[in-house]
């Protein structure tokens, strides 16, 4: 009984956050991946692409919301993503042509195209802050949990509750879900193998009559779609506020890096490595040991390795200690 | 009329000087061409400039008696011309099957049954078809780098010193999968370091000297040409 | 430039323009040590950010006046921790030195670490308490070491310095996209640290009234000197008044206004003597045979190496000092703000816009950097106004009541976000060189 009752602390604070959170830096890590495998460049403007679709998702909620319409249990925000979407593409192939494609036929250093994409983000920055203000805004409406920590204590009769927050729930389904599709899009289908050759070896592709415009055009289409949901998601899961979402760019870059950059399955680990890292070393174990041990031994500490404070230190330490000992990260990347 | 021709090219890299001058190469399909010379001569760049990677400051390319001087290097690889580089040419993350069906990215019909056509060629190919290439060996990198190139079912097939970096024996086996593929009627050029067995293997040669046709003749007239043998071949 | 500033003076008043005028000299400066690493090496440092926050740490640690109590109450503790690092560094060395490569040395360093992580933890956690505990709404940290202020620029440079020696020895071998990154994240770590480790400078509560290296506006009103230096300056403004208590009231307006011109005045004073010794040092740098292998280490690294350039170790140097110039930038604003407030210190503000600011000036050349800070600070302050006047005259035609056009005046801040990504956008497209190019220099 205690035993479960360990199990049960530990999922409720850890386990299912971090599959949470993971699973947001996840579609973020993919979007970085893929960028700089087939556009070879490291995009600053990761975080505020990812802020820019969600905020079409926050907007049209309001607006849908304004109408009468919803899905019922579920948010009315998983009903605008095919719009925010639609706006978060049109926005990236706009940027490409009149920015980025330049420096691509130029055939520009990547730090170049790393530099301009500053540009983009600032330029981003600044079109979300004058169209919907720097803000904290909530846009989650529906049934709040599936399952409480009271039900659960019911049910179970157990001393220690699990919480299951819908936006939980509909993260790592919806994260599952799409991941899956893209990596069968990527090694099962014929443009998708013909993007990994493009990311593998540019010049022979293009003798194998591979047409670069079509793949960039393809990689932005999944990397709109990628930051837009990535972006939908954890602004549900929290709340929609741009200042935090450039911050999430940090994370992210080291959920990529950490998993190989340049290997989308790579990025996928390396969102849940870098989250699972952050919370467990930020988790006080108090709780849980005093189930676990015996009354006398029992801490008075919190038992916590780092406070809470040090969350985003956490994943930039993994990334250094990373970058020391296997520059190609763990699932082993691209060495450009 | 030879079935790939180029007539009296003259070219060079952006504004520099000519790197070959009035330099003609041809070759017939069923037909293994050489191309030799010392370094700096200008072979690799003969080649290039047939393929489209660099622009023609005069002279003209055919192919089957159809000029394509103006085509890019994508477009002739429609017309039937395939290139093997000399360096980098697999795809190293992608597994066999996937780097020759990147081959015949341009072609939708009969998929599966060349690539049989490919493993009859290369049976070791068949054995690792969904290994990464990245962790086969040097020959047998070589051999995916073929495969890759015939996959387009090419009339031409312009090979840039295949046997570069590998060992004399692997050389060999190479040599004869070029034959073999020689015999499917494929027109096929190549550049070589190693000229006597380059030239053991060809029907014809050309010695490029400073980008222009010094000597030209079968395999065997140039190999026991004193002159050449002296220069070039070192004996 | 300096007629843009002038402009501000005479539209908006003298006080802000010198506000403008001692920023756009301290962006000048950190833009000159992003430039150093940039220009002169190709080494991108993404840090900014942690090495301004350094600079600014510097400050407290050297200026303000040691908190005795704190010292009483858990110096101790912190002085046994410091010892505890000490020896696990050596620990790991010598087992480093001693034992030969293998998995039982790599478990070993492991359980050094890790056992000195707990060790530390034990006895770091009261003693943090107690100094934490220590009249919380004004110390509560250990404060400093009551030097004057100006010292500590110096200091603040060897921090950054050394800073950069640990990010150097860690990151310098990285892909450059990778080296940027990789130094963002550092300066991330070391300004979660100022922020959180409240005993070290009071964290996010801030530390306020730091010592001015110029006289206090307060003495200076009350000094005769400076009064009667006033009044001869508006004497003819001042003798049109008849009224003696009015002429008085005037007088003392006109004391405040005047002394506070006068401090930023002296404050800009330091800062340019600051700017104007660095760019005399720099230029010497560029222009002698040092300079020269930068250059040619920076355009062809494998043929410098191939001629015996240590390469590695000249751009730890080029590194080092750099983040050291930026720590130097970093105290000086602190020193020029008179507060230190960790929170402050955002990547956007502190690394973006300052490279920006190098990418717009001129990659290479010092003066371009030090034009660059001028030009994208006087932007960054001004473009709300200017975004306000513009957005007045296209919506001229509109009622006040419209609903874009209050929505839009009231995102004027956000415009200056705006302004400074086109102008690097553009700049990085007909410019790529920057306003002032690197000159090059034939010998």
């Amino acid at each position: 009984m205690e035993l479960i009752n360990a199990i049960i602390v530990l999922l409720n604070y850890t386990i299912i956050p971090a599959l949470t959170y993971g699973s947001q830096l996840a579609l973020g890590a993919i979007f970085v991946t893929l960028i700089y495998g087939i556009l070879r460049f490291a995009n600053f403007a990761t975080g505020d692409m990812m802020s820019f679709g969600t905020m079409f998702a926050v907007l049209l909620t309001f607006y849908f919301q304004s109408l009468g319409i919803n899905l019922g249990l579920l948010p009315t925000a998983l009903l605008t993503i095919p719009f925010a979407i639609i706006m978060m593409i049109l926005y990236m192939l706009l940027i490409d042509k009149y920015v980025f494609s330049y420096y691509r036929i130029k055939k520009s250093p990547p730090v170049q195209l790393a530099m301009v994409s500053v540009g983009v983000m600032f330029v981003t920055q600044a079109i979300i802050r004058i169209i919907i203000g720097p803000f904290d805004r909530t846009f989650l409406d529906g049934q709040k949990f599936i399952l409480k920590a009271s039900e659960f204590k019911e049910m179970t009769g157990l001393s220690e509750g699990l919480t299951i927050k819908s936006t939980q729930a509909i993260t790592i389904v919806v994260t599952i879900i799409f991941v899956s599709i893209l990596f069968w899009f990527l090694n099962r289908t014929k443009t998708g193998t013909s993007m990994r050759a493009y990311s593998d070896n540019e010049d022979l592709a293009l003798l194998s009559g591979i047409d670069p415009k079509r793949v960039v055009l393809i990689t932005w289409v999944i990397a709109g779609i990628l930051a837009t949901i990535g972006g939908i998601l954890y602004g549900l899961d929290k709340s929609y506020r741009p200042f935090v979402y450039f911050n999430n760019m940090l994370p992210i870059f080291a959920a990529a890096i950490v998993g190989g950059i340049g290997n989308p399955f790579g990025a996928f680990l390396g969102g849940y490595c870098i989250a699972f890292a952050e919370i467990f070393l930020t988790y006080a174990y108090k709780k849980f040991l005093s189930y676990l041990l015996p009354e006398a031994l029992e801490p008075d500490s919190l038992m916590q390795v780092l406070s809470t404070d040090y969350k985003f230190a956490v994943s930039f330490s993994i990334l250094v200690i990373v970058l020391l000992f296997r520059p190609t990260g763990i699932f082993k990347g691209k060495v450009i | 009329m030879a079935f790939f021709e180029g007539n009296q090219m003259t070219a060079g890299y952006d504004e520099g000087a000519d790197i070959i001058s009035s330099c003609t190469i041809n070759v017939n399909k069923g037909e293994i061409v050489a191309i030799l010379g010392p370094n700096g001569a200008g072979k690799s760049t003969a080649m290039k400039a047939m393929l489209g990677l660099l622009n023609l400051r005069s002279g003209d390319v055919t192919i089957d008696g159809k000029n394509i001087s103006n085509l890019n290097p994508q477009d002739r690889v429609k017309r039937g011309i395939s290139f093997v580089p000399q360096t980098r040419n697999v795809f190293a993350g992608l597994t066999v099957r996937e780097n020759l069906e990147i081959g015949a990215f341009l072609r939708n019909d009969e998929l599966d049954k060349i690539i049989e056509e490919i493993y009859e060629l290369f049976p070791i190919l068949s054995d690792k078809k969904s290994q990464t290439v990245g962790e086969l060996s040097g020959g047998q990198r070589q051999q995916v780098a073929l495969g890759r190139a015939l996959m387009t079912k090419p009339s031409v097939l312009m090979l840039d010193e295949p046997t570069a970096g590998v060992s004399p024996i692997v050389m060999d086996e190479l040599f004869n999968h070029i034959i073999k593929v020689k015999k499917t009627n494929v027109a096929i050029i190549m550049v070589e370091q190693n000229a006597k067995q380059a030239l053991s293997i060809s029907d014809r040669g050309y010695i490029l000297v400073t980008g222009k046709n010094k000597f030209e003749g079968s395999g065997k007239q140039l190999l026991h040409d004193p002159e050449v043998r002296r220069s070039f071949l070192g004996a | 430039m300096v007629f843009l500033i002038i402009l501000v003076g005479i539209f908006q008043s003298w006080s802000i323009a010198l506000t403008i005028l001692n920023y756009c000299l301290i962006s000048a400066v950190m833009t000159m040590g992003a430039n150093i690493q940039w220009g002169y090496a190709g080494l991108i440092n993404f840090g900014i950010m942690g090495y301004t926050a350094l600079g600014g740490l510097a400050v407290v640690l050297v200026s303000v006046a040691p908190v005795g109590e704190a010292w009483q109450a858990g110096g101790f503790g912190l002085f046994i921790c410091l010892l505890i690092i000490f020896s696990m560094v050596f620990l790991i060395r010598l087992t480093l030195k001693k034992v030969i490569k293998s998995k039982k040395r790599n478990y070993l360093i492991a359980a050094i670490i890790f056992f000195g992580l707990i060790l530390l933890k034990v006895i770091s956690t009261p003693a943090i308490e107690s100094i934490e505990a220590i009249d919380p709404a004004k110390t509560g940290f250990l404060g400093g070491l009551g030097m004057p202020i100006l010292f500590s620029w110096i200091v603040g440079g060897f921090f950054a310095g050394g800073l950069a020696y640990i990010v150097g020895k860690i990151a310098l071998g990285l892909r450059a996209d990778y080296l940027a990154i990789a130094t963002l994240l550092i300066a991330e770590i070391v300004v979660s640290i100022i922020k959180h480790e409240d005993w070290l400078a009071r964290g996010v509560k801030n530390v306020i009234g730091l010592k001015k290296p110029v006289p206090y506006q307060i003495d200076l009103q009350k000094s005769d000197w400076f009064i009667n230096l006033v009044e001869k300056f508006h004497s003819a403004k001042l003798d049109l008044i008849n009224s003696l208590t009015e002429r008085q009231e005037l007088l003392n307006s006109l004391v405040i206004d005047a002394s506070s011109v006068y401090v930023k005045l002296c404050m800009s004073g330091l800062f340019l003597s600051v700017v104007i010794i660095l760019l005399i040092v720099t230029q010497k740098a560029l222009y002698s045979p040092w300079g020269r292998m930068m250059r040619a280490i920076r355009d062809n690294e494998v043929a410098a190496n191939a001629m015996g350039k240590n390469v590695v170790k000249q751009h730890l140097l080029i590194f080092i000092l750099g983040s050291a110039i930026v720590g130097i930038a970093g105290a000086m604003m602190v020193t020029n703000d008179g507060l230190f407030t960790p929170g402050s210190y955002r990547p956007m503000r502190y690394t973006f816009v300052i490279w920006v600011m190098v990418i717009v000036g001129g990659t290479g050349n010092n003066f371009g950097a030090i034009l660059g800070g001028f030009v994208v600070w006087f932007l960054w302050v001004e473009a709300a106004p200017i975004a306000l006047f513009l957005i007045n005259l296209f919506t001229a035609h509109l009622p006040e009541t419209n609903e874009i056009k209050i929505h839009l005046i009231n995102s004027a801040p956000y415009f200056r976000f705006l302004m400074v990504g086109i102008g690097l956008l553009i700049i990085m497209r007909y410019r790529p060189k920057g306003i002032l190019p690197e000159k090059i220099i034939k010998q």
